[in-house]
C-alpha cells in the first residue's frame, strides 16, 4: 500500500447536454461515504471543461456519467486533451447507459473502468482503490 | 408446545406508510373517513375528473416519440397513428431543448440523438405534414426553449389553416422541474418563471384550448423522489405558476382548466393508485381554497401517466414488458386522461417500432379485453385503497407545507435545496436496492447469468446531423435577413421592457428565425442559469 494520508480525489463530471444527473449524484454520495474526496462538476460539461477541472483540482481519478448516448465522441475528444494536459496517468472511469458493444471501443480510447447501469457502489470504490496511481 | 406465533414481516411502502395485513372500515374512518371520496366529475374529484370517464372515451394513447430529423420523426408518428395511437408526444433532441442550432459547436454529436431536431418553423412543418391536428392532439415535450417551440407549433398550425383559438394540444413547459431533474434549463430561475407566465397569458388570450403547461412530478420522481415528494413538489410548482399568472391580472378560470400534469407510475400498485386518487382531491381543495375559481373544471387534475422508465431494469429486459403492462393497469385504475406508456427497451435505447407497438397493444388489450374502460374508479370503496388514499393525501399536505415553511419552492429550487433532498432520497433508495432491502426482480433477486442482451439498439445516424445542418443553411439562405433581424430586435426590446415576449417570438418564428437566434437574444437580456452544486 502506498496510500498517504491524503484522500484519493475523484472528479465526477456529467458530459454533454443531457441533464439526467440522478446517477452522477448518487455515485458522488456513494464515493464520499466510501472515503474519497469528490468534486462534482454539474451538468453540460465539454471535454475542455472536464480537462480543466481535473487539472485545477489535482484529481487522481476522472469519472464520467453518461446517459443519453454521446459517450464515444465525448471520450475521443477528452482522450486527446488528457494526453496534452499531462493527465494520461490518471485513472479514467465511466458509468451509465453504456451499450455492451461500446465497451471495447471505450477501452481502446483509454478508459480504465466501465460501470454500466447496475454496477455496484462497492465495485466502483474498490476498482478505484486498486487501480489508482 | 408453546411455539410463538410467527411474526409477520413489517411492510412499509415507499412513502413511509406502514401497511397492515388487513384493512377494515375502521381503518378508513381512523384515516379521515369517506368525506373526500365523492362522485366522479364533482368536487373533490377524487374518483375522477369526468362523470363517466373511460366509458365515454378511453384514455388518449400518446407514446413519446421522435428522433433524427423531422422527416424521420414524421414517419414514426404516422406509424404510431396507423397502429391506433390517438395523440402524439414529441421528443426533441437536446440542442433543440436547450436552444442551440444544429450547427452550434456545442451540439456536435447530439443532433437528432434523443429526439427530433428542430431549428426553424420549416422543421415543424415537415414533422407534422399530413397529420390532422384537430383529430390528433400534439404534446410537445419541451421546456427550456418552450416559448420558441410553442410559437413554432402555433405558427405551423396557423399556416396550415387551423384556427389557433380552437386548437388543442399541450406543451410540457415546466421549467422548475428541469432545475430539479432532467436539466434542460437555459435562463435563471426568475426569468424562466416569467417566460412560463408569458406562455400562459398568451395562450389564455389567443389559444384558450391549448394547454401551455404540464406540471411534472414525473421527472422529480425519476430523479429519486418518493411518491409523496413527487406530488407535493409538483403542486408547489403548479401554485408558483398560478401565482405568476394571477400577478399578470389573469383570472383563475381563464387558465386553470388548461393546466395539466405529468406523473410517474412505477412502484407499488396500490400506493400508486392511492397517490393519484389522493392527489386529485388535494389539488381540487388547493385550487378551491387558495384561488376561489367559479368553474369546477378549474379544480380538475388533468394528467398524463404511464411513463416510468425509472422502474425498468437493464437486467432481463423482457421483464420490462410485464412491468409496463402493470404500469398501464395502474394508470387505468388511477383514472389518467392520457397514457404515454414506456417501452420495454427504454432502459437501453430509443424504442424500436416493434417495442413501441407492444406498448400500444398493451393499452389496447386493457381497453378491449380486460374491461378497464367499463366503469369509473373501480378500486373505490376498498378499505385498503381508501385508507391509503387518505394517508397519502395527508403526507402530501405535510410535504407541501414543509416547502412553504422553508421559504417556498422557487427559493428552494434556486438554492438547490429541493435538488439535494431528491438526490439524498435517490441515494437511500440505491442503497436499499444494493442491499436487497428493496426488491427488484432481475437486479437484486432472481438474477440469471447475463447472456448476450436481446435488445436491438436504435442506431444513431451521424449523417442525419449533416442533413439537418444542410437544411438549416438552406432555410437561412432563402429567408429575408432584414425581417429576421427586426423580429429579433423586437424580442430583445420586449424582454428588456419586461412585457410578454410571446407576440414577438410568434413574429420571429414566422420569419424563420432559428431557435438558437431567439434563445441567444433572450440570453442577452436574462443571462444564463448557474447550477448550485449542493449535497
Amino acid at each position: 500500500m502506498t496510500q498517504s494520508d491524503r484522500k484519493i480525489r475523484v472528479l465526477i463530471a456529467k458530459p454533454g447536454l443531457d441533464g439526467h444527473d440522478h446517477g452522477a449524484k448518487v455515485v458522488v454520495r456513494a464515493l464520499v461515504d466510501a472515503g474519497f474526496e469528490v468534486i462534482y462538476t454539474g451538468l453540460r460539461q465539454t471535454p475542455e471543461m472536464v480537462c480543466a477541472a481535473a487539472v485545477e483540482e489535482g484529481v487522481d481519478v476522472i469519472g464520467l456519467s453518461s446517459m443519453a448516448g454521446s459517450h464515444l465522441p465525448f471520450c475521443r475528444k477528452l482522450a486527446v486533451l488528457m494526453k496534452d494536459n499531462g493527465l494520461k496517468d490518471k485513472l479514467w472511469i465511466i458509468g451509465g447507459n453504456l451499450p455492451a458493444p461500446d465497451h471495447a471501443v471505450l477501452r481502446e480510447i483509454g478508459l480504465h473502468g466501465i460501470f454500466p447501469t447496475g454496477a455496484k457502489f462497492a465495485d466502483i470504490a474498490s476498482f478505484i482503490r486498486e487501480n489508482v496511481r | 408446545m408453546t411455539a410463538e406465533k410467527p411474526s409477520l414481516r413489517r411492510v412499509i411502502n415507499e412513502s413511509g406508510i406502514e401497511i397492515k395485513p388487513l384493512y377494515t372500515q375502521d381503518d378508513v374512518i381512523a384515516s379521515g373517513g369517506t368525506e373526500m371520496i365523492g362522485l366522479p366529475g364533482e368536487y373533490p374529484f377524487t374518483r375522477g375528473i369526468h362523470p363517466t370517464m373511460y366509458r365515454k372515451q378511453p384514455w388518449t394513447m400518446r407514446q413519446y416519440a421522435g428522433f433524427g430529423n423531422p422527416q424521420d420523426t414524421n414517419n414514426r408518428f404516422k406509424f404510431l397513428i396507423d397502429n391506433g395511437q390517438t395523440g402524439l408526444n414529441v421528443a426533441f433532441d437536446l440542442p433543440s431543448q436547450i436552444g442551440l442550432d444544429s450547427d452550434d459547436p456545442a451540439a456536435e454529436g447530439e443532433v437528432g440523438r434523443v429526439g427530433m431536431s428542430v431549428d426553424t418553423l420549416a422543421d415543424m412543418e415537415i414533422a407534422f405534414a399530413g397529420i390532422d391536428l384537430e383529430k390528433i392532439t400534439v404534446s410537445l415535450t419541451i421546456n427550456g426553449s418552450a416559448t420558441v417551440m410553442i410559437a413554432m407549433y402555433l405558427a405551423m398550425a396557423e399556416k396550415r389553416g387551423y384556427d389557433i383559438s380552437k386548437l388543442r394540444g399541450t406543451a410540457q413547459n415546466d421549467i422548475l422541474k428541469e432545475f430539479i431533474g432532467r436539466g434542460t434549463w437555459i435562463f435563471p430561475v426568475d426569468a424562466s418563471i416569467k417566460l412560463v407566465a408569458d406562455t400562459v397569458e398568451y395562450c389564455a388570450k389567443h389559444a384558450p384550448k391549448y394547454s401551455p403547461v404540464s406540471v411534472c412530478g414525473y421527472h422529480i420522481r425519476d430523479s429519486g423522489a418518493d411518491p409523496v415528494q413527487e406530488m407535493a413538489y409538483a403542486f408547489n410548482i403548479a401554485c408558483a405558476y398560478i401565482d405568476s399568472a394571477l400577478a399578470r391580472g389573469l383570472d383563475i378560470d381563464e387558465f386553470a382548466g388548461r393546466l395539466s400534469f405529468n406523473f410517474n407510475i412505477f412502484g407499488n400498485l396500490f400506493e400508486q393508485v392511492a397517490k393519484f386518487r389522493a392527489a386529485r382531491g388535494l389539488w381540487a381543495k388547493i385550487v378551491k381554497e387558495r384561488y376561489h375559481p367559479k368553474k369546477p373544471s378549474s379544480m380538475g387534475l388533468r394528467m398524463i401517466a404511464g411513463g416510468g422508465g425509472g422502474g425498468l431494469t437493464f437486467e432481463q429486459p423482457e421483464n420490462n414488458i410485464v412491468r409496463t403492462a402493470y404500469y398501464a393497469l395502474i394508470s387505468a385504475l388511477s383514472g389518467t386522461q392520457t397514457m404515454a406508456l414506456c417501452s420495454y427497451d427504454e432502459a437501453y435505447t430509443i424504442p424500436t417500432e416493434y417495442s413501441a407497438r407492444i406498448s400500444l397493444r398493451t393499452m389496447q388489450i386493457l381497453i378491449e379485453e380486460m374491461g378497464l374502460a367499463d366503469t369509473v374508479d373501480p378500486l373505490a370503496g376498498s378499505y385498503y385503497v381508501e385508507t391509503l388514499t387518505n394517508q397519502m393525501r395527508q403526507k402530501m399536505v405535510e410535504a407541501m407545507d414543509d416547502v412553504d415553511a422553508r421559504g417556498g419552492i422557487v427559493k428552494l429550487v434556486a438554492e438547490g435545496w429541493i435538488q439535494a433532498q431528491v438526490s439524498s432520497q435517490a441515494y437511500n433508495m440505491a442503497k436499499k436496492l444494493e442491499s436487497g432491502e428493496f426488491r427488484k426482480v432481475g437486479f437484486n433477486c432472481y438474477r440469471v447469468e447475463e447472456e448476450e442482451k436481446q435488445v436491438e439498439f436504435h442506431p444513431y445516424d451521424e449523417s442525419d446531423a449533416r442533413r439537418q445542418i444542410d437544411s438549416l443553411n438552406a432555410v437561412r439562405a432563402r429567408r429575408d435577413k432584414a425581417q429576421v433581424d427586426a423580429a429579433l430586435a423586437r424580442i430583445e426590446a420586449d424582454a428588456r421592457a419586461e412585457v410578454n415576449v410571446m407576440p414577438a417570438i410568434m413574429e420571429a418564428v414566422k420569419t424563420y428565425a432559428t431557435v438558437g437566434e431567439i434563445t441567444k437574444t433572450l440570453v442577452n437580456v436574462y443571462g444564463r442559469y448557474r447550477e448550485p452544486i449542493r449535497f
